[in-house]
């Protein structure tokens, strides 16, 4: 089976520095991979270049069988990327925004109403223009366009941040139920109690390469332990929550 | 095509109607352009008369930086730039109803500085047709100029200062044909010039830019 | 970036023989047009000694305008075009619009020269000096976008644009500017064509000024070239202290990919 997302030895600058220094990975449909790796190590970098965004310039990209040195923009209308910064327009509502993505994805906007339910932007919420809106709520807002886009690729960089135990519990349902689908994730976390949970793999990156790489066939608390065993992070093992 | 360019063209003029950016901020300072071109004239009407054509176009040019730089600062939060990239819009639909937006907004724009222009300098329009057709087909230019060169600065750190630069020696020949078609209809041109030619080649400029924005603007959405 | 940077024939420090000869070339041809524009060729009735710098302007016009802008115009979009996108394209449309510009405001220099004994002021809106001016304008606005910092390749992908927007514009405004001019009734007496009557050894000296402003600029346009490409080598060696340092960011050693 072909792989979701290729990378050799990739090479992506941003200006003149280079943001990915020859970076190697390989990502299975339906899998659910988790990048970890200390500020400025690429982990946003490597969204973006999957998302077709950061152009390569050496190594090779094949991304859902699109040649990313040949075509980067093919690739785009076929992942979902919930970034630092939604992509929402401020002075229009929810609705509206939620409206433009999907009709502009060439989407139906039935799904939408079911998207909006489901992260618990209702009623009065929907009319709101997304200024007015907090950090949490814009990335629900974010997510249910995603949901109703239904991408082949999730990309999620550090999606946990602003969103209280309730959004984050509903983020987790989302991203199961869309990988039940099909759908491939790659995620970007700082916050392993969290992101660990879904993940099938975990992939530690620093200098905008590959470190580590894990399978999680253990059971979490494990990995957890390993993983305070062998960072400087303060960390409890059992303050971990297993879903 | 056509679709993404009606769903671009109305996203940017809602937000417009919610924002009021144009209308609160670009109109009064195509009105204040012309004051100062008053002062810088005046007090004798004669100079302003003759100039009213000219004027009413450079004050237009100005007016059109000003809101290819809106249109563009639209997107200037860096996730709704990704986010029209990632959005599986065709660039040509992208570029056609950004455009769309820019000259709608231009045109509610000129009439506004047509208006100030015969009240100010008190010029007499003697051929509708003409002051209409000019302005229209100056108009599809300028945006779609605007538009090409806006989406080309948008990445750029410098492009508050870059696009005026870029933009307004390349719209240079729809200032000098608008201004002729305009003063063969105000008749404060040369004798016995029509505005026939100067419509044709402004017609020309908007068919050749909204051509090439068409075909070139996909290759500005593929990096940076 | 899909080839690689070309490297010069020698060591970048001595030119290669073709590019000496088609110096000396150059500058022989420019010796001689100088030589026979000002001392062989006779002065015309009407402009006197003023007419020997037809042997100038016309050439240095005709170089900045058809040679140099439509080589850089020709360059992008040779370079836009996915199939032929190389960096020799970027590299030479650079080099080529860089040169052009130096050209194009000699051509106003010379112009305006020419025009000074003629009109009596320095600047008159004559047709070929205004859309001249334009041009200008628009190849240093070419610069400008060349100056923006940024990777290669979206540097290159927005002067290529810059550079087609632009001349596109050329014959527009060429046209444009010419009627500005012959529309308007009433030309007065300060606009007295420029251009003389060439007959006999005028004509060959004509063509020889010709044909040496172009070997100078394809000249200067050689060296401007290599000097592009040796910066980008430049450029390129950064890039790999840079991956170094990255690298040296992360010392665990990189374990085998588990397939």
């Amino acid at each position: 089976m072909a792989s979701a997302v290729f990378l050799r030895a990739a090479v992506a600058l941003t200006g003149r520095f280079p943001a990915l220094a020859g970076i190697d990975l390989i990502v299975a449909p339906g899998e659910t991979l988790v990048l970890q790796g200390p500020n400025g190590a690429g982990k946003t970098s490597v969204l973006r270049a999957c998302a077709g965004l950061l152009p390569i310039t050496g190594g090779d990209a094949v991304v859902l069988g699109h040649d990313l040195r040949r075509n980067p923009s093919a690739v785009r209308r076929q992942v979902g990327m919930l970034g630092h910064a939604a992509a929402l327009y401020d002075e229009l509502s929810v609705v509206e925004n939620v409206r433009f993505a999907v009709r502009a994805a060439g989407g139906g906007v039935d799904g939408i109403d079911a998207a909006l339910d489901r992260l618990g932007l209702t009623g009065r919420l929907r009319r709101t223009t997304v200024a007015r809106l907090s950090a949490g709520q814009r990335r629900r807002v974010a997510l249910a366009v995603l949901m109703a886009r239904r991408p082949a690729l999730w990309l999620l960089d550090e999606p946990h941040a602003a969103l209280d135990a309730e959004a984050r519990a509903l983020l987790g349902a989302v991203i199961t139920e869309s990988v039940a689908h099909g759908s491939t994730v790659l995620l970007a976390s700082h916050e392993p109690e969290a992101s660990l949970p879904l993940a099938d793999r975990v992939v530690s990156l620093a200098g905008g390469r590959v470190v580590d790489e894990r399978s999680l066939s253990r059971p979490v608390s494990a990995v957890m332990a390993a993983e305070a065993e062998t960072t400087s992070r303060p960390f409890v093992v059992g303050d971990v929550h297993v879903a | 095509m056509w679709r993404d360019a009606l769903l671009v063209a109305g996203k940017d003029l809602r937000i417009e109607m919610r924002s009021r950016v144009v209308l609160n901020q670009v109109a009064p300072f195509a009105i204040v352009v012309l004051v100062l071109f008053a002062f810088a004239l005046g007090p004798d009407r004669t100079p302003m008369v003759q100039g009213a054509a000219g004027l009413f176009w450079v004050a237009v040019l100005f007016a059109a930086v000003l809101a290819v730089q809106r249109s563009f600062a639209l997107e200037a939060n860096d996730g709704t730039r990704d986010g029209l990239r990632l959005s599986g819009l065709d660039p040509a639909g992208i570029f056609l109803g950004k455009a769309a937006a820019v000259a709608a907004q231009l045109i509610v724009l000129e009439v506004l500085l047509a208006a100030g222009v015969v009240l100010f300098y008190g010029a007499h329009v003697r051929s509708y047709g003409a002051v209409v057709a000019a302005c229209a087909a100056g108009t599809a230019g300028l945006a779609a100029v605007g538009t090409l060169y806006g989406a080309l600065a948008a990445g750029v750190r410098v492009r508050e200062t870059l696009l005026p630069f870029l933009l307004l020696p390349v719209v240079a020949p729809v200032l000098l044909a608008g201004t002729r078609a305009w003063q063969a209809a105000l008749g404060t041109g040369p004798g016995g010039d029509t505005a026939g030619p100067w419509l044709s080649l402004l017609l020309v400029f908007a068919a050749v830019y909204l051509s090439l924005g068409v075909v070139i603007f996909g290759s500005l959405q593929e990096s940076g | 970036m899909t080839t690689p940077v070309p490297t010069p024939a020698t060591s970048p420090n001595r030119k290669p023989w073709p590019l000496r000869a088609l110096g000396a070339a150059a500058l022989v041809s420019m010796a001689v047009t100088v030589w026979l524009g000002l001392w062989v060729t006779p002065p015309d009735k009407v402009q006197g000694q003023l007419v020997r710098l037809v042997y100038i302007h016309p050439p240095i016009a005709w170089v900045a305008l058809y040679l140099a802008f439509g080589t850089a115009a020709l360059a992008s979009v040779l370079w836009l075009w996915p199939r032929t996108r190389s960096r020799f394209w970027d590299n030479l449309a650079a080099a080529s619009m860089e040169v052009g510009t130096v050209f194009t405001a000699l051509t106003l220099v010379t112009g305006s020269i020419w025009g000074r004994p003629t009109w009596g002021v320095w600047w008159a809106w004559d047709a070929r000096l205004t859309s001249t001016a334009l041009l200008l304008v628009l190849q240093l606005g070419y610069l400008a976008l060349r100056r923006v910092p940024g990777d290669a390749d979206s540097r290159a992908r927005r002067c290529a644009v810059g550079a087609v927007i632009a001349g596109v514009d050329v014959p527009i405004v060429h046209f444009s500017v010419d009627w500005w001019k012959t529309l308007h009734q009433g030309a007065t007496v300060l606009n007295p064509d420029l251009s003389p009557t060439i007959h006999g050894i005028m004509a060959w000296t004509l063509l020889l000024a010709f044909v040496a402003m172009t070997l100078v600029f394809i000249w200067m346009l050689i060296v401007r070239y290599r000097i592009q490409v040796l910066s980008e080598r430049l450029e390129g060696a950064e890039l790999e202290m840079a991956l170094h340092e990255r690298w040296a960011e992360n010392p665990v050693p990189v374990p085998e990919l588990v397939p």
